[in-house]
């Protein structure tokens, strides 16, 4: 499949910030306005500036209009019409992304999904909830705790990120280690692509007939289908859960100490780490307790019956101490265990306390070469005099330095932009990729030059058009286009570092 | 270039030289499944000469092998580390390869509770009609960059090219398992393996037969203690219990060996049971519903759908489509792929979708 012929179709508003020609926004408004109440379609200046960025904020650009259908009948006459007059569409959840997925197109129609935000049933005996894509991720576990139910992928972002939103992003959390990723949470899925087809995927069963299309639209970041309603797995709640806290005096060490409760056969329901700068950080916020006299802090959680959780807090309290852990510390509450993860949960907003901006990293790789990474990204700190705190999903690898910067200054988020760019080369020489979680978005678009060849991204777009003829759901997201990573190779090589980044590998 | 490098080298001259001349390629590993999907005709393409375990840390829980690896292979290395492959890919009578597994996408008794075969697909390499090999997803757990089109070729027959590589998810041997046994009927074993499911149990597998409910515990010792007391039912040999799990799992229990025509319908756990559709099998807490039965298609599939789910015909009894039908607008994706990743229809054509 050779890219170039993707590169030609890409339409020439791909780099979402070409302003509409004279006149298109009334008469695309009034397109809008003869299918939606007066209410459901935004076009004044004031109403648009909400949506001009997700929570990746240093990346905006105020949409040409916003719709708010309410019903999938004018949530399908919205995308019609916008078929028929060839207005992208990007589609929007709560606007937590972290890859500005969610950014408008200048000349494009902002289609939030925020009205549709019912839990359409929960479903006790059979272990399912339906819900519209607005339902926020956190709603859904409250309804299911009156039958002793939850709904397992809790990214921290979860009181206000929607189920569309996740699934778009294939979000995962504090819990996916032993739980899985929202992929694996997901039964089925109802939706509309931009030719106005009903995409029923998946269902109330454990497998459906045909290519396993499901997988594919999760974690699609909006380029193939709205999706309008979810079918959910839902958990028996566990008994209970508890957390070892430990602290150790260097990363390397906690780093293997990662390693050795993975190889002990334990699969603990959570297993997170942050480093000294980022407990440092939170403390004074969450007042979690954290000893801040350590390299790393290590939160294991165990979940099960009584008896089983006992054993395995005990087996994993022998593996850190033998792995040199310094201090631990069992939750003996649930209100104790809450309050552990709670600095971890708070992160982010720390992160923003303490500095006027921060970039949140998002790359995977190997456990075993945690400790490596870290102490390269010490030596990046000093390169791009930056400060860089920690936090990682560390039994899965999934790493979050937070890079801290204030966008005030001259040159510093280039700075934190091109510190953010050489961790997650890191993060692919060692084998691993440049998101976990956070998707690719318009954020990551020059690293997924470096991950993947000029074939593997035509294959993309091959995946992309097959949904998405035209190409207008969310363009200009996700993939790069050949020219764009050609261009990236040249600043690359003139900053000496990759040649010939879109050679095949083969 | 050692021997494996040349396996691919070969392997990869086979589609070259297919895709110019427009030829078919029927791929195939041990051959175990080759009674499932549709019909396909093609040039043998045997993937089992590109073979061998190329990278397996314990410790991060992923294997990745080569597509002609053998099950066992996979499986006794695993085991010498206490893993093992958790969605328990059947083997029927042979011993399969992973790419088959991979391109089958058929998962065992455990599949209820811990997921199945695209679940545990990290990362795969495909061999396209054009010869290039691509690498989707990765060794990681946590991976969302790009399409996942590594879980899209899990299951798709073949039909988009030539898996090559997977790396898959590997998880830790429980540490005791059990298996208890219930007489009871079909309607109250569909009733509790859903209200069990329900309950903070550590359930790994279900299945139903002939009066018997089979219930299978796995985890912590005190765990499966605290369960037995809830539960009650017949404790069994550890012996007899595995044979008859591995019996569900490879297809090797008398139900099987027994049936003509063999449907396989997936549906809602909750479903009630098909009356009329002859003996049944019930598996994942009754999301999977074996029937031996001579009904005709349009009405074993007209009770599927009725009961919220589909059937496909597994094998035996007359000729004809085996994969349920597909909604139109989900048919016309299909196309559109395929005619993108194998414009010739060189792989596998038919296999998956009767003029695919
Ligand atoms: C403080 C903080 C903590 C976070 N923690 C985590 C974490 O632990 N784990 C994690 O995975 N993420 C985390 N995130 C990221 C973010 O919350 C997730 O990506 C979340 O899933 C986004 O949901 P949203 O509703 O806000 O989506 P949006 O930001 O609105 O949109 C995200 C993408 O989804 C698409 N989309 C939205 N709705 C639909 C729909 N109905 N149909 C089709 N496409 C749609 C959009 O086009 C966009 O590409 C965090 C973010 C913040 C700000």
């Amino acid at each position: 499949m050779p890219q170039a012929e993707f590169d030609a179709d890409e339409p020439r508003w791909s780099e979402c910030a070409e302003a509409p020609a004279a006149g298109r926004r009334l008469a695309v408004a009034q397109a809008l306005r003869a299918l939606l109440p007066a209410d459901c379609v935004l076009s004044g200046d004031n109403e648009l500036r909400p949506y001009e960025c997700d929570g990746l904020s240093v990346f905006r650009q105020q949409p040409m209009l916003v719709a708010l259908p309410r019903t999938e009948t004018e949530l399908r006459a919205v995308l019609l019409e916008c078929r028929q007059l060839g207005v992208p569409v990007v589609a929007r959840g709560a606007g937590t992304g972290l890859s500005g997925g969610a950014m408008p197109h200048a000349s494009g129609v902002l289609l939030s999904l925020a009205r549709f935000d019912r839990i359409l049933e929960i479903n006790a005996p059979a272990r399912i909830a339906r819900v519209q894509p607005g339902v926020r991720n956190l709603a859904v576990s409250e309804a299911a705790a009156a039958h002793g139910l939850f709904y397992a992928p809790d990214p921290s972002s979860q009181i206000a990120c929607s189920i569309g939103g996740n699934v778009a992003e294939n979000s995962g959390g504090v819990h996916c280690l032993k739980y899985g990723l929202t992929l694996h949470n997901v039964l089925g899925l109802r939706g509309y692509t931009i030719d106005g087809e009903l995409m029923e995927l998946g269902g109330r069963t454990l497998d459906a007939p045909g290519l396993d299309l499901l997988a594919l639209c999760v974690g699609s970041e909006g380029l193939l289908l709205v999706v309008t309603e979810v079918i959910l797995k839902l958990l028996p709640k566990p008994e209970l859960a508890q957390v070892v806290m430990a602290s150790f005096d260097d990363v390397g060490k906690a780093g293997e100490a990662v390693a050795a409760i993975i190889a002990a056969g334990i699969v603990p329901s959570g297993l997170e780490m942050m480093d000294r700068k980022a407990a440092a950080a939170v403390e004074p916020f969450v007042h979690a307790g954290y000893d801040l006299s350590a390299a790393a802090i290590l939160l294991a959680e165990s979940d099960g019956t009584p008896d089983e959780v006992r054993e395995e807090v005990a087996a994993m309290e022998r593996v850190l101490h033998a792995a040199g852990a310094t201090a631990i510390e069992v939750s003996r509450s649930e209100a104790e265990r809450l309050r552990f993860w709670s600095g971890r949960k708070n992160a982010f907003p720390a992160a923003g306390r303490i500095s006027p901006d921060y970039y949140c990293m998002d790359g995977t790789i190997p456990r075993k070469s945690l400790g490596q990474v870290l102490k390269a990204i010490e030596q990046m700190e000093h390169k791009y005099d930056l400060k860089c705190m920690n936090v990682f999903h560390a039994g899965d690898g999934n790493l979050h330095p937070l890079i801290l910067f204030d966008a005030n200054c001259e040159g510093a988020w280039e700075r934190a932009d091109r510190f953010g760019a050489d961790i997650l080369e890191l993060c692919v020489q060692l084998g691993g990729t440049i998101t976990g979680e956070h998707g690719v978005g318009v954020e990551k678009l020059n690293s997924m030059c470096v991950q993947f060849s000029p074939a593997e991204r035509a294959a993309f777009f091959a995946v992309k058009r097959a949904f998405d003829p035209p190409g207008l759901l969310n363009p200009g997201k996700a993939i790069p286009t050949l020219a764009r990573c050609a261009e990236y190779g040249r600043m690359h090589v003139r900053h000496g570092r990759l040649a010939h980044p879109d050679l095949p590998r083969f | 270039m050692d021997r494996m490098d040349s396996a691919l080298q070969n392997l990869r001259g086979r589609v070259i030289e297919a895709n110019a001349a427009k030829t078919p390629l029927r791929l195939r590993g041990a051959g175990s499944k080759d009674f499932y999907g549709e019909r396909c005709d093609g040039t043998l393409l045997d993937m089992r000469g590109y073979r061998g375990v190329v990278d397996y840390e314990p410790s991060e829980l992923v294997i990745t092998a080569r597509c002609g690896t053998s099950l066992s292979e996979v499986e006794s290395l695993l085991a010498r580390h206490q893993q093992f492959l958790a969605f328990e890919p059947p083997a029927f009578a042979a011993d399969p390869t992973i790419g088959g597994i991979i391109a089958c996408g058929l998962s065992g008794p455990r599949r209820c509770q811990a997921g199945a075969a695209r679940d545990f697909v990290l990362g795969a390499a495909l061999l396209c009609a054009d010869g290039q090999l691509l690498h989707f997803g990765g060794k990681v757990i946590k991976n969302v960059a790009g399409f996942d089109v590594a879980r899209l070729l899990c299951g798709s027959l073949g039909i988009l090219g030539a898996i090559t590589e997977v790396s898959l998810k590997v998880l830790p041997l429980p540490r005791a398992e059990q298996t208890l046994r219930f007489e009871m009927t079909a309607d109250a074993a569909l009733e509790s393996f859903n209200r069990w499911a329900g309950q903070p149990l550590p359930i790994s597998a279900t299945g139903w037969c002939n009066g018997q409910a089979w219930l299978r515990l796995s985890g912590a010792p005190s765990a499966l203690r605290a369960a037995r007391t809830r539960l009650g039912g017949e404790l069994l040999d550890a012996a007899p219990a595995d044979e008859w799990w591995r019996g569900l799992r490879h297809q090797t229990h008398a139900f099987f060996r027994e049936a003509h025509t063999l449907w396989r319908l997936s549906l809602p756990s909750t479903a009630a049971p098909l009356a009329g559709a002859g003996p049944q099998l019930i598996e994942w807490g009754g999301a999977l519903r074996w029937c031996a039965s001579d009904l005709p298609a349009a009405e074993l599939r007209g009770l599927a759908t009725a009961a919220g789910g589909t059937a496909l015909h597994w094998r035996g009894g007359e000729a004809g489509q085996r994969f349920h039908p597909l909604a139109p607008t989900l048919l016309a994706i299909h196309r559109r792929l395929k005619a993108r990743f194998d414009p010739h229809r060189i792989f596998n054509p038919g296999r998956l979708i009767a003029d695919l």
